[in-house]
């Protein structure tokens, strides 16, 4: 096993009696952009719950940071520096936007400080709605909002789950912008699993392909950038 | 004559919104953040009226020393409850049921073995106020102000502080508060804690005005539970001091003419009539009302 930030290896998981992930092996290393692509139902979502622990995994291993994080729960690992930013956004929408990003102090306890001038620097829509209740926000601003919830914490690698999904394209790009930033001035290590072909190539260092539980393709940058290949991974 | 009708009412009206609230509040915070419905309530509170009676008979303390002792031995032990057995059936909310009834009847026929069929009385504080022709008990009011005073700490716990803010985090999204790292565990054994807390407090208030025996619980639990089934779990501060203070305005009057077996009566039928038309309760239905809003604010 590599040194890496993340290192999952032979990761099975599922629901139930079946298994989704049938045995995934990655790593990323520090400062990265992978991206995960593959279509619907292929198991990306899976995947990433799996590395936050909110699923068991049923055999295999996962390392954060070269320690084994496996058996941790999922406050264990936010607590350890993973931020998650999950599909639909789940954000608090009874709580205000400040109080949502409140709740993302807990994340990497070894953090020296929070960062909310650096989350309010990226999304300034956050800092002049901060008193709002989140539920009244688009889903646009919401998806800011979680990632900014996540970025509050100082994460050591952040998940982020189809951030493009039922967007605005324009917030889209705006998304896109603020993650390549973070990366380039933090070198904040991110995992991105996505179906948007521009952001992909907008974003990703590499990336992985998934189908039916598995990764069934290593992608260079140049494969990213090319729009007839991704779209051989994405289509049904 | 018509100002004395009045303040008789509006005395009736806190007395009876006063017991509801004390009686409910516990095991109102206990089902809105944990979502299990603590059975042995009516023990807890009928433990803290022991406590207060046997620190004011034997240990010679004032009452308000009393009502801490109440408060913090009760929370103590739900402490030590939530710890051994009560986080074993967060899964399994039928379990919950079952076990905290088992513990209902472990602890008021504990006390009846330890202690016997009653209990050394606490003597009522009679502080008398006169407005016009009528008199009230100040004691009465106080605990109408003491009612009022939980409900904004409760508040301020909530709104104003990061773990209550964790807290409401966590009664909206628990897996979610979970991924960013909030102690969920931590938050439940703190909940449950508080809630037994509350009703020790409510047993030592109450110790004064009743005979103290082992399965007085049952005289507050009943109360307890169509308060909350009205106010519903959405939210414990709404839903605490709305259904407290609709029941009341029923029932109050319906006692003050009729006696209060016909109050009681009119709170069972005013709650049945609010939860045929309100499933959730007062504060589900402002819940539901704020996100049909926030819902049409949203859209992309």
């Amino acid at each position: 096993m590599g040194r890496g930030v993340l290192d999952v290896s032979n990761l099975s998981a599922g629901y139930g009696s079946g298994s989704i992930l049938q045995g995934v092996t990655l790593e990323i290393g520090a400062g990265e952009i992978v991206a995960m692509i593959g279509r619907n139902g292929v198991g990306k979502s899976t995947l990433m719950k799996a590395i936050m622990g909110v699923l068991p995994a049923t055999s295999g291993e996962v390392a954060f940071m070269g320690q084994p994080i496996t058996h941790l729960s999922p406050e264990q690992r936010a607590a350890m520096g993973i931020g998650y930013v999950p599909q639909g956004r789940e954000i608090f929408p009874e709580l205000t936007v400040e109080e949502n990003l409140m709740m993302g102090e807990t994340i990497n306890r070894d953090k020296r400080g929070t960062r909310y001038d650096i989350v309010y620097a990226y999304f300034p829509v956050l800092r002049e709605r901060r008193r709002q209740l989140a539920g009244t926000f688009s889903g646009g601003q919401q998806q800011m909002l979680a990632i900014g919830r996540a970025l509050v914490g100082a994460p050591r690698l952040l998940l982020v789950d189809e951030p493009s999904v039922g967007i605005q394209p324009t917030i889209v790009l705006e998304i896109g912008e603020v993650l390549e930033k973070i990366n380039a001035e933090e070198g904040l290590t991110i995992l991105l699993v996505e179906q948007n072909t521009r952001l992909i190539a907008r974003l990703a260092h590499r990336g992985y392909a998934m189908d039916k539980g598995r990764i069934v393709a290593r992608l260079g940058r140049d494969q990213l950038t090319n729009q007839d290949m991704l779209v051989q991974y994405l289509a049904v | 004559m018509g100002l004395d009708v009045l303040a008789n009412l509006l005395y009736q009206f806190a007395d009876n919104m006063a017991f509801l609230l004390l009686a409910a509040l516990g095991l109102m915070i206990i089902l809105g953040v944990i979502d299990v419905i603590n059975l042995a309530h009516g023990e807890f509170i009928m433990l803290g009226a022991y406590l207060t009676a046997l620190s004011y008979n034997w240990g010679h303390l004032p009452l308000p020393a009393c009502a801490v002792v109440s408060m913090v031995g009760v929370g103590l032990f739900g402490l030590v409850l939530e710890r051994t057995l009560i986080r074993r059936f967060y899964q399994d909310k039928l379990g919950a049921l079952v076990a905290t009834w088992g513990v209902s009847l472990i602890l008021s026929q504990g006390i009846l073995i330890v202690f016997g069929p009653s209990m050394a009385a606490v003597p009522f504080p009679q502080w008398t106020l006169t407005v016009g022709a009528s008199s009230f008990d100040g004691y009465r009011l106080m605990l109408f102000g003491v009612a009022v005073g939980a409900v904004a700490v409760l508040w301020w716990l909530l709104y104003h502080t990061r773990i209550g803010v964790q807290t409401r985090a966590a009664m909206q999204n628990a897996e979610m508060a979970a991924c960013l790292g909030i102690r969920i565990r931590r938050i439940y054994l703190l909940t449950f804690a508080a809630g037994s807390a509350l009703a020790g407090l409510t047993g030592a208030l109450y110790a004064p005005t009743t005979t103290i025996v082992p399965l007085m619980g049952t005289g507050f639990v009943d109360v307890a539970f169509i308060t909350v089934v009205v106010g519903g779990g959405a939210n414990p501060i709404v839903g605490a001091l709305t259904s407290a203070a609709v029941l009341s305005v029923i029932s109050a009057p319906l006692a003050s003419i009729s006696g209060t077996f016909i109050g009681r009566i009119g709170l069972l039928v005013a709650a049945l009539v609010v939860i045929r038309f309100l499933p959730q309760g007062f504060s589900g239905y402002v819940r539901d009302l704020q996100r049909r809003r926030m819902g049409a604010a949203a859209a992309p």
